[in-house]
């Protein structure tokens, strides 16, 4: 084995003998972590809006909660997948630890960890920016709140694109899907901070 | 970077954003305006108000009305709003504050020194300056908090109408409590009754004056020379530009959506006054370097507008130095030849609709800057 994957002391090396174990944790980490931080900042964003554009126009409460609930939504996601994450890790005897389906596991609950994490940030980025504009424009004309909420179910639906690909990730063993995901990470990153700038 | 300020915006200036939307909500429509048009007395006009955002502030008010009751009672609607948002401003979100009511009081505090001026007038221009915007519904009333640094009796504006309404009272021998009645609420400060101690500019900038945040634009205009309108009108000019200029650096350094719409309506307010500065001393004995100094170093105009502006004897000379910059030659092709006394209104409505443009941007400072800049 070690001499497929060059010299001891090479960074490859290094990377390989990092227990996949770690990176299992860490994605499970980033996933309700970097999850849950998305969701916060929705939150934030939409509820300072909320309230200020409420002093005026008090009708507009009951019905702006549902950005937040949007957000709130995108936690959950980052919850759930980390659960399921989690109950896919199993113990595998020392002498297993480096063999290539153990460090696959490894690096397929990473990446999934990452693709829903970051989804979700910029997901409830997104929720969070528009659901505040929401509000805004709500206070000033009731018609324009539906128009709204559209783009915001678009956007919420980048969170669901996350989910999805960690979904598709973690049920097959082919290389190729790992790939996939990764590219897919990208665009959903790309897309959430276009509709967000918008 | 620009783009993405939405991101972290919120957590300063959210709330007021949302605050300061509401209240042009609240602001008088076109509707409103022709009702008021229609009202024959005074109580009319009360009825039509209390339907408006500003019915609680006169329902209380007795029978026979005074203009000046409706006015007072309107502005103190204003200065509510003002100071709810003070209170919750961060900074640079209070500065940026200071520096637009700075603005408005530093029109009152020019006309207060006009020694020559007769008392009425005097008042009656500063309270025009805080009637003139109110009246024209132009603003919501929002202020924009700020109590980190300074305490709640430090703010430049209101406190300067203060003291240069208490400095025009005394000179024209009038009571001091009666004065001090007449301050404008936001302005008060501890020792504002010492001004009507002072004698000449000099005692009092330093008895006053150096404590307030507009002691460095007063430090270039200070003289021993005797008060008289041409140096009133000079320092007034001096004074102003300073704190222009200063203004612009600060938008300038806050940078983003605020950088590049203050940065427009101040070189527009720059440029204007560069008209207005030649026009007002077409004929009189300011030299043309006098005039050159008063002017801004930023704006459309500067610097070949101002050279050329700088020479002008006559209106037509200034139309022609204009029509070169297409903003404003617009704005003089709507006057016909000879005509001044219509500028100042086409200015106005040229201002109105940059101010109405500063709003439609969600998250900035600028657009906090529009109520107040009229």
């Amino acid at each position: 084995m070690a001499a497929t994957l060059g010299d001891s002391s090479s960074w490859s090396t290094a990377l390989v003998k990092i227990s996949p174990y770690t990176f299992s944790a860490v994605g499970i980490a980033i996933a309700i972590g970097v999850s849950v931080l998305g969701a916060a900042w929705g939150i934030y964003i939409t509820g300072s809006s909320l309230i200020g554009a409420a002093i005026k126009a008090p009708r507009i409460t009951s019905k702006n909660l549902i950005s937040v609930i949007f957000c709130e939504a995108v936690a959950i996601y980052g919850v759930i997948v980390a659960i399921i994450l989690q109950t896919k890790l199993e113990s595998v005897p020392s002498s297993q630890i480096y063999e290539p389906e153990s460090l696959r596991a490894g690096y397929a609950i990473f990446a999934s960890g990452i693709i829903v994490g970051f989804a979700n940030l910029v997901c409830g980025l997104c929720v969070g920016i528009i659901g505040s504009s929401c509000a805004l424009s709500d206070a000033q004309n009731s018609s324009l709140f539906v128009k709204i909420l559209v783009i915001e179910i678009f956007g919420s639906a980048l969170g669901l694109f996350g989910l999805k690909q960690h979904g598709l990730q973690n049920r097959s063993n082919f290389m190729i899907l790992v790939d996939n995901s990764y590219w897919v990470k990208n665009a959903n990153l790309f897309v959430s901070c276009a509709v967000c700038i918008i | 970077m620009y783009g993405f300020e939405a991101m972290t915006f919120n957590i300063h200036g959210g709330y007021l954003e949302a605050i300061v939307r509401g209240h042009r909500a609240g602001l008088l429509t076109a509707a409103d305006y022709n009702n008021l048009c229609q009202c024959e007395t005074l109580d009319d006009i009360k009825m039509h108000l209390s339907a408006t955002e500003y019915g609680p502030y006169l329902q209380n008010e007795p029978s026979p009305l005074h203009t000046t009751t409706i006015v007072e009672k309107c502005t103190l609607k204003l200065v509510d709003e003002y100071k709810h948002m003070l209170c919750q401003a961060t900074e640079p979100l209070s500065t940026f504050l200071e520096y637009i009511t700075l603005r408005w009081n530093m029109a009152a505090q020019m006309v207060g020194l006009l020694q020559y001026v007769s008392w009425d007038v005097s008042r009656t221009l500063f309270r025009c300056c805080g009637d003139a915007v109110l009246l024209t519904g132009l603003f919501g009333s929002d202020s924009q908090r700020k109590t980190n640094i300074l305490t709640a009796s430090f703010r430049y504006g209101h406190m300067i109408d203060n003291v240069v309404l208490i400095v025009t009272g005394t000179l024209h021998e009038r009571d001091v409590q009666e004065l001090l009645e007449k301050c404008h609420p936001l302005g008060m400060f501890d020792s504002i009754a010492t001004l009507a101690v002072a004698q000449n500019m000099r005692e009092l900038y330093r008895l006053v004056l150096v404590d307030t945040p507009l002691a460095p634009y007063f430090s270039e205009c200070i003289t021993s020379e005797d008060l008289d309108d041409m140096n009133i009108e000079i320092m007034r000019n001096t004074l102003y530009k300073a704190y222009l200029e200063d203004f612009y650096k600060f938008c300038q350094k806050l940078g983003g959506a605020t950088a590049e719409i203050m940065s427009d309506l101040l070189a527009f307010e720059a440029d204007r006054r560069a008209v207005n500065i030649t026009i007002n001393s077409i004929g009189t004995e300011l030299t043309r370097d006098d005039r050159r100094k008063l002017y801004s170093n930023f704006g459309l105009l500067y610097p070949y507008g101002h050279e050329e502006l700088a020479v002008c004897e006559d209106i037509d000379q200034v139309r022609g130095a204009m029509e070169k910059y297409p903003p404003y030659q617009s704005i003089f092709s709507k006057l016909s030849y000879g005509e001044s006394q219509m500028l100042d209104k086409a200015f106005y409505e040229e201002e109105v609709k940059r101010l109405c443009l500063a709003f439609e941007q969600q998250v900035c400072t600028g657009y906090r800057g529009h109520p107040f800049f009229s």
